[in-house]
């Protein structure tokens, strides 16, 4: 069961909501509402699941309706219309007391101005979401500082928000939330107010600590950039609708419209960099030395899942499985080319990112990447949403 | 009936009489007790601060001068000079009456008015239907209402207090309802969004937000509080007021003067007292 799930979430501001839902319904735009009613439609029957555990990205341009539809989700905006499930229980039917609990258990939010109460201490600002559940002052002081500790600001419990710089606070911010220990983080544009390199070191910690803590987290975002970095999932929105629901790759490769394929076409990266700069250097086996056993023991070392295969000119011959390996040693196999496979995809060294996409799509395996023939390094799917995304360190991996 | 109000007038003069003469007659259960003890609570207040020694009251108001304005001497100063004048010129047991009447006369404005400011921030229902009767407190001559306060109260210092806290409680309310709304939207949302219930709402994070608001209107309350006394003297309040008053109905000018600088010394102490309460931090 996905841990939330929106259907047909609807927001319609001002007086003539019905009247307004009614006109979405004959397919009326966004504008053409304004103009007949006077309300404006902030989300239009968005639905979306995220499971557990996933960075769900939510993208658009500034009135697209993204901050509108991450308040539905808790609630801080009342639905006109549709239903929020959070592990099954409907948010919009609620009453007070049950979304209060729901709040406090299970949804921690982190906001784009930081939101730290500046009459508060670090520590009690990370306390707030305890304090209000009356848990007992040295428990929540304790849950706290380990908040703090994850964020790396174990040593600024004393000092007030406006003595921290701007990546400071949000790591507060951040910290505040996950000191709940809520199933759910909701951030919105949580890291667009801080400077660029900033910025980027808090979506590696935000990645690190998602990884360590399995946190579902429902990111906001108007930077496609952030949007690939951190989502598992991206759903893009636009007049308050929403227009794809894709991994990264699906959104870069097959964008749904033009709207889309505008925001797409921004990532122009995907036009100068080649697969030169986005190999990393191969693990290989010799076909005319090694047998499986070698073959099982260099994927173990790196571990990979499966290793290219080569001749002694490095021409490229396939590839091994660890399965088939440790298959044929039990089955006292020696000879490596009875397992070996050639249904490997392969680029040339200066073959486009955007060309590397439709190759890559789809393959468990990475792409080898070759030159007259030869081996000379293999692109992992990682690695090519990675470079989209502005990784700096793209060039490093060039051997 | 039309033709008879074209011709005669309406008759609210009489119609708003008729509503003093029946409020005057059906709460008097309410208004005497009110009178007598409230009365005589306030005469144990000020007769208290009168059998406290001069020098003591002088020495005390210098101390907390002294730390209320960051360790400076100047307010420390003109708190001794000022105390030691009025006393000098025999009108201690008045200012005690005035400090009295301004005392409680602000408790009760600050008392009231801040959960009515904060009643008026949460609605706009209720702050539309305020915001008019609070036009209508500051704006009708304070006149007017001391004689429903006589009628109410009788003469003295209960009455006086009545008309000040109708002049001078919109400021506390006014300030608390723009401190509130003022607060930012989003820390009213972080707040909202971590559960908390209406009341932590308001207590963790709106009211320590607003409260540099909400002081700057208690100190204008406290200051139109003080500008009522003399107006309130008219009814039988005593205290400084009292003094002007009977110095300008027999036109002395000299006592009239004296006993006006003893009100401004007392608001700039106070004044200087409730600002402060508000810068620190």
């Amino acid at each position: 069961m996905p841990i939330i799930e929106a259907k047909n979430l609807t927001k319609v501001f001002g007086k003539n909501a019905k009247q307004a839902l009614e006109l979405l319904d004959k397919g009326l735009t966004k504008e053409e509402i304004l103009k007949k009613t006077g309300s404006t439609v902030g989300v239009n029957r968005a639905s979306f699941t995220v499971e557990e555990g996933e960075i769900f990205v939510i993208m658009g341009l500034s009135g697209s309706g993204k901050s509108t539809l991450v308040r539905l989700i808790n609630r801080l905006i009342e639905p006109t219309e549709g239903n929020m499930y959070i592990n099954g229980q409907d948010l919009a039917k609620m009453d007070k007391q049950q979304l209060r609990q729901v709040r406090r258990e299970k949804l921690g939010m982190v906001f784009q101005r930081f939101a730290l109460f500046p009459n508060r201490t670090v520590l009690q600002n990370t306390e707030y979401g305890l304090e209000i559940q009356k848990v007992p002052k040295e428990e929540r002081a304790k849950k706290a500082t380990e908040a703090l500790k994850l964020v790396g600001l174990e040593g600024y419990l004393d000092q007030k928000p406006d003595q921290l710089s701007g990546g400071m606070q949000q790591r507060v911010g951040l910290a505040r939330a996950l000191a709940n220990d809520p199933e759910v983080l909701l951030m919105d544009e949580a890291f667009s107010a801080l400077d660029p390199l900033i910025r980027k070191d808090m979506q590696d910690e935000l990645i690190d600590l998602q990884s360590t803590m399995k946190k579902t987290i429902i990111f906001i975002t108007h930077d496609l950039d952030e949007a690939l970095r951190l989502g598992d999932r991206i759903a893009l929105m636009k007049d308050g609708s929403i227009v794809q629901i894709g991994t990264p790759e699906e959104i870069l490769m097959n964008p749904a419209n033009d709207y889309v394929e505008r925001f797409v076409e921004d990532v122009d990266r995907s036009k100068i960099l080649t697969a030169e700069h986005i190999m990393k250097r191969p693990e290989t086996i010799n076909v005319e030395k090694h047998g499986p056993r070698v073959a099982l023991e260099r994927m173990k070392e790196a571990g990979i899942s499966s290793i290219l295969a080569v001749d002694s000119k490095r021409n490229l011959k396939g590839y091994v499985t660890a399965d088939d390996a440790s298959e044929a040693i039990k089955n006292d196999v020696r000879d490596i080319s009875e397992i070996l496979r050639t249904d490997i995809k392969q680029v040339e060294k200066d073959t486009p990112m955007n060309e590397i996409f439709t190759i890559i799509n789809g393959s468990p395996i990475p792409t080898a990447v070759v030159e007259n023939e030869r081996l000379v390094g293999i692109i992992v799917r990682g690695a090519v949403i990675a470079a989209l995304a502005g990784e700096s360190e793209v060039e490093s991996h060039h051997a | 009936m039309l033709k008879e109000w074209f011709t005669e007038g309406i008759p609210i003069a009489d119609w708003t009489e008729s509503v003093t003469d029946f409020i005057t007659e059906t709460f008097e259960f309410i208004f005497d007790p009110i009178k007598e003890h409230f009365g005589s609570f306030m005469e144990f207040t000020s007769d208290s601060l009168t059998s406290i020694p001069p020098v003591i009251v002088i020495v005390l108001v210098a101390l907390i001068a002294f730390f209320v304005s960051g360790k400076k001497l100047g307010l420390t100063a003109f708190s001794i000079v000022g105390l030691w004048l009025i006393h000098n010129q025999g009108l201690w047991e008045h200012l005690m009456d005035t400090f009295t009447l301004v005392l409680l006369a602000s408790l009760l404005s600050v008392i009231i008015g801040v959960p009515v400011g904060i009643l008026m921030s949460k609605s706009k229902t209720t702050e539309a239907i305020i915001k008019p009767i609070l036009d209508f407190m500051q704006t009708m001559p304070a006149f007017v209402y001391l004689i429903p306060a006589v009628a109410f109260f009788g003469i003295g210092m209960v009455p006086g207090v009545f008309a000040s806290l109708i002049f001078a409680t919109p400021p506390t309310v006014r300030f608390t309802n723009l401190g509130i709304r003022q607060v930012s939207k989003e820390l009213v949302e972080a707040s909202e969004a971590f559960g908390s219930t209406g009341m932590q709402k308001l207590i963790k994070v709106e009211l320590p937000m607003a409260k540099a608001t909400i002081m700057a209107g208690i100190n204008q309350t406290v200051m139109l509080a003080l500008s009522m006394v003399v107006t309130a003297s008219m009814i039988g309040a005593p205290g400084l007021g009292r003094e002007v008053l009977s110095a300008l109905q027999r036109a002395q000018v000299g006592t009239g003067f004296v006993a006006g600088i003893g009100i401004v010394i007392l608001a700039i102490i106070i004044d200087r007292f409730t600002q402060s309460a508000n810068s620190k931090e």
